[in-house]
């Protein structure tokens, strides 16, 4: 009888540790970060930040042939009281302040929008109920950039959702103050046909916290770069993500922390279940201690469960260390695979197929579902999760 | 009273191309209350007679019967025959990640009984069964089977039996890897299943250690994909002195 089988099956592991005088993380992309489309070249599927992502289904985004047509994206605010929501022009101050678009896609978004949207909490403002942003596709292709400044000790919590069918490539800046609290839950819940690809900066202040929750479940393709860098001592930052990965579908993180500043935290956990032929996940965690940045505490961690045959996961931690004056700083990437042993034990135990299916997926996204916080989107995302295997086992 | 009867079971198992016979015509009844043993050299199809019946994938039924009181066992699913009262305590127990032991107990004997088990009661029953076999209790907050030593994945699978109270017990070389304290512990958890005289136990095992623990009514000499001999417990002690050896002659035993 077969042992227990927990090797990666169609994936790869990699990570590295690097002490380096210059940054490789800088140094891997093909261009350094610029807000103008025109500094990038046009990628062609072998540099370091494309070859994971099929660029003949970008539609367009990555070459500049995506063109707006009125039909991309409908954006709806609903916010509580006290929460400034506006609509501005290109040349509004507090635009592009949390960082610089780092790849072609990014800096076509960027050079692309016509107005972006801002979203204020006024310092000392503590919200009670969060502030909501659907964004629904409506067929077509759309450019955009949202804004979300948190003043000075200001709490909120924001969630992005992002529905319906489109080619959408857009930025997001987080801005938290001195002291404030940010949370955000981004939610992927395409059709099965969209494209989006987008960065999301956040500049964490003095003492302030951000807790990003990536939820991405839909799409043909999802690309996402969520990079945090820090504005003062004493900022934390969680980052944590869920996706579920179905055949066809190609669902890419890539994830930076720049440790800019002494004394600030960081903690990454992405996991991420795949099913289906073709289906894709790429995570690629990057994680900065720069040589300033003394007392730093970091750790990132992906974990991958395999749940048929023909999945792929390509999962490459990278973790580049300045100074030695820190607290801590560690990664783990895993890839494990629901097999049939498992399936016959669970099954070997009175459990049906479909429950032994549910019960690992569950148990594997439970720990990470508890830490988003916010009590109405985890029981949607395990509402969710079970839709998934059902649709599987379907 | 419950009775597992087999009746002449042949399984194939698909291995380099080639589709090779393992079990040619096992004929054997179990009934409730009884213990049997299988013993056997490695190869002659004893662990393929525990999978054939739990209904592992891998092994084709190409004739014979199975009944589990008169009931077609091999028309079954797995969980089917799970929920019908047989258990497998398995040779190589699997990791499940993600799942802790808690949650994939309770899961189970939900399963098994029909219901979800009275949470208070099921608490305490699991901790003091957990106590019996000197298991820690933070393994509840364990995934099953994870990192788990050889001793503490058989403990497990006897826990296991103790709460699931399946009407057929197949034990797969539960002892093998086992030092003698974990013998002797996961044997009494065994025997306290047993002396509730409403299981029917079927211990397979290379070696005769185990029996000294857990006495068998019968024994049965597996070799070449069959029963070669049956007796009572005087043919353990056969075994001991002579080995094997008379009943793989010939180059029967692969």
């Amino acid at each position: 009888m077969a042992e227990a089988q927990n090797i990666p099956v169609g994936s790869t592991t990699a990570g590295s540790i690097a002490v380096a005088a210059e940054s490789t993380v800088a140094t891997r992309m093909s261009a350094p970060p610029s807000y103008d489309v025109a500094d990038f070249p046009v990628p062609h599927g072998r540099e370091e930040e494309w070859r994971f992502t099929p660029l003949e289904r970008l539609r367009g985004l990555h070459d500049g042939t995506a063109v707006v047509d009125g039909t991309g994206v409908k954006v709806d605010v609903q916010a509580p009281e006290g929460v400034i929501v506006e609509t501005v022009g290109r040349d509004d101050a507090r635009i592009g302040k949390a960082g610089t678009p780092v790849d072609r896609v990014a800096a076509q978004a960027y050079s692309a929008f016509e107005k972006a949207g801002v979203v204020t909490v006024p310092k000392e403002t503590v919200l009670t109920e969060p502030i909501r942003i659907a964004v629904h596709g409506e067929g077509g292709v759309a450019y955009g950039h949202q804004v979300i400044e948190l003043g000075a000790f200001a709490e909120a919590v924001v969630v992005i959702d992002h529905s319906g069918d489109a080619v959408l490539a857009a930025n997001v800046d987080y801005l938290l103050g001195d002291g404030a609290k940010l949370t955000v839950v981004s939610v992927q819940d395409w059709d099965d046909k969209a494209v989006h690809v987008g960065q999301h900066n956040a500049l964490v202040g003095r003492d302030a916290s951000f807790k990003s929750v990536v939820v991405t479940f839909g799409g043909d393709v999802v690309r996402l770069h969520p990079r945090v860098s820090y504005a003062g001592p004493g900022g934390e930052a969680e980052l944590y993500g869920l996706y579920f990965t179905d055949a066809g579908q190609h669902q890419e993180h890539r994830l930076l922390v720049d440790h800019n500043t002494p004394h600030c935290k960081s903690n990454v956990a992405y996991k991420g279940a795949l099913q289906g032929d073709n289906a894709h996940a790429v995570w690629i965690g990057d994680v900065l201690i720069e040589a300033r940045a003394e007392g730093t505490d970091t750790y990132e961690m992906n974990r991958n469960l395999v749940l048929t045959d023909g999945a792929r996961v390509d999962s490459v931690p990278n973790l580049e260390i300045e100074t030695g004056e820190i607290v801590g700083a560690g990664h783990a990437s895993a890839t494990g695979r629901f097999d049939d042993e498992q399936l016959f034990y669970l099954m070997a135990r009175g459990i049906p197929e479909h429950e032994a299916r549910r019960l690992v997926v569950r148990g594997f996204f439970a720990e990470l579902v508890q830490q988003i916080g916010v009590e109405d989107i985890e029981e949607r995302l395990i509402a969710k999760i079970e839709e998934e295997l059902e649709a599987s086992v379907a | 009273m419950a009775t597992l009867e087999i009746r002449d079971l042949h399984v194939t198992v698909e291995a380099d191309n080639a589709t090779k016979e393992i079990l040619k015509g096992v004929d054997l009844t179990v009934k409730q209350g009884e213990t049997h043993a299988i013993m056997g050299p490695n190869g002659s199809g004893k662990s393929t007679l525990a999978y054939s019946l739990a209904g592992h994938p891998k092994y084709t039924i190409t004739s014979g019967t199975v009944l589990l009181d008169g009931e077609d066992v091999l028309e079954m699913s797995v969980d089917e025959r799970a929920r019908a009262g047989l258990f497998l305590a398995m040779q190589y127990p699997v990791e499940v990640p993600g799942v802790s032991v808690s949650n994939f107990l309770r899961t189970s004997a939900t399963a098994i009984r029909g219901e979800a088990p009275k949470l208070r009661t099921w608490v305490k029953e699991v901790k003091e069964a957990m106590e019996r076999l000197s298991i820690d209790p933070s393994f509840a907050e364990r995934n099953v089977n994870e990192g788990f030593s050889g001793g503490e994945k058989k403990r497990h699978e006897i826990l296991q039996l103790e709460l699931l109270k399946p009407k057929v017990a197949i034990l797969d070389e539960t002892d093998s890897g086992l030092d003698v304290d974990a013998l002797r512990v996961v044997s009494e958890g065994v025997n306290r299943v047993r002396e509730s005289g409403e299981v029917g136990t079927l211990l397979i095992t290379h070696y005769t250690r185990i029996l000294r623990y857990i006495k068998p009514d019968h024994v049965h000499v597996f070799a070449a994909g069959r029963i070669a001999e049956s007796g009572g417990p005087e043919l353990a002690d056969k075994l001991e002195n002579e080995g094997y050896e008379a009943y793989v002659k010939g180059g029967v035993s692969a």
